[in-house]
């Protein structure tokens, strides 16, 4: 480490919360989200791409049997809530989940270790859960909000979205009124759906590195149940992005 | 300087606190009214499960964002940033 003394409370934990950011201003890439959050997305994807290329119909193996768990929960979740005509849904649903999960669950690694094998690359800062960015959570909501603006135009074409904006819920008489509320939704949506997730995850990381900051014989008391507790959390909050995301979408497709 | 320390700090605690009351009383009402709809319909009890972990992660949205922002001012407070600045 470059600091000749031990770094203060606050330092240490300033130093926890930087991203490796590269740039100035609107051009500022957190370069350790991006290589991380696409690290795990080639490997969990990558793995997941072999084992269905390998994929037996007869006794499957471990690693098939757990992709099939996950895909037939997704599956079921998809059919029980959307009922449109989209071949895009389940796989955005799968790949929502799946690489959530792999990106939530990089908080359970010790909170000094990152850090520790940047500083060995030259790299003085390194945020190992991605989703602990708004950057990144931002990213992915808005995606699915504009896909949700596709999915709109697709299901209804722009004439029947437009009469939608206008007369649901008040009716045709108080359009300005339908089109606010309307725009009001259509806002808190994506901005909720990333914040509930950021929200999540910063809090979580902040208590682990808070119990960083204790002694050795403190820690594993605190740190324990904690640990414990976030490996609902994580799973929970991946679970509510897919399903909000497949909600969304059902809501884009269906008419009245 | 140090007025803005102390504004921080009740800033803090209402956050967390009001955040902790609404997701407290919003539980509560989530799980009473899921175990009154289990005890009525025990076959459904799997469905209402998924269900209710659906709303609990709504229920925890804003209390969490709550948390979130309480913490960025606790560790780094944006209000010193424009004073020093």
């Amino acid at each position: 480490m470059s600091e000749s003394a031990a770094p203060t409370a606050t330092e240490y934990i300033q130093h926890h919360l930087t991203n490796f950011t590269v740039g100035q201003g609107f051009w500022s890439f957190n370069l350790d989200t991006l290589i991380t959050s696409a690290f795990l997305g080639l490997v969990i994807f990558g793995t997941m791409f072999l084992v269905a290329r390998r994929a037996t119909s007869g006794v499957p193996g471990k690693l098939q049997s757990l992709v099939e768990v996950v895909i037939e929960m997704v599956q079921e979740q998809v059919n029980d809530s959307f009922h449109g005509d989209s071949k895009l849904l389940a796989p955005l649903a799968l790949t929502i989940f799946v690489w959530v999960f792999a990106i939530n669950a990089m908080d359970m690694l010790p909170v000094d270790l990152a850090p520790m094998v940047a500083s060995l690359f030259g790299i003085e800062h390194w945020k190992v859960v991605p989703t602990t960015d708004p950057n990144h959570t931002f990213a992915m909501s808005l995606t699915v909000f504009f896909l949700c603006i596709f999915g709109n135009f697709a299901a209804k074409g722009p004439g029947g979205y437009a009469k939608e904006a206008l007369t649901v819920p008040f009716g045709p008489a108080m359009a300005p009124a339908n089109l606010i509320f309307r725009i009001l939704e259509d806002l808190a949506k994506p901005i909720s759906l990333s914040l509930r997730l950021f929200g999540n995850m910063y809090a979580g990381e902040m208590v682990f590195i808070l119990i960083g900051l204790m002694p050795f014989y403190i820690q594993w008391i605190l740190g324990a149940p904690w640990a414990i507790f976030h490996i609902l959390v994580i799973t929970l909050q991946a679970f509510i992005f897919m399903i909000l995301t497949v909600i969304y979408m059902s809501m884009a497709y269906e008419s009245h | 300087m140090e007025h803005v320390l102390g504004m921080t700090a009740i800033a803090v605690a209402i956050l967390i606190g009001f955040g902790a009351l609404g997701t407290a009383l919003g539980f509560g009402l989530l799980g009473g009214r899921f175990l009154e709809g289990a005890a009525r319909q025990p076959e459904l009890i799997p469905q209402l499960q998924v269900k209710m972990f659906i709303v609990a992660g709504l229920l925890d949205a804003v209390s969490m964002i709550g948390v979130g922002i309480a913490m960025l001012l606790l560790f780094s407070n944006p209000l010193i940033t424009v004073l020093k600045g």
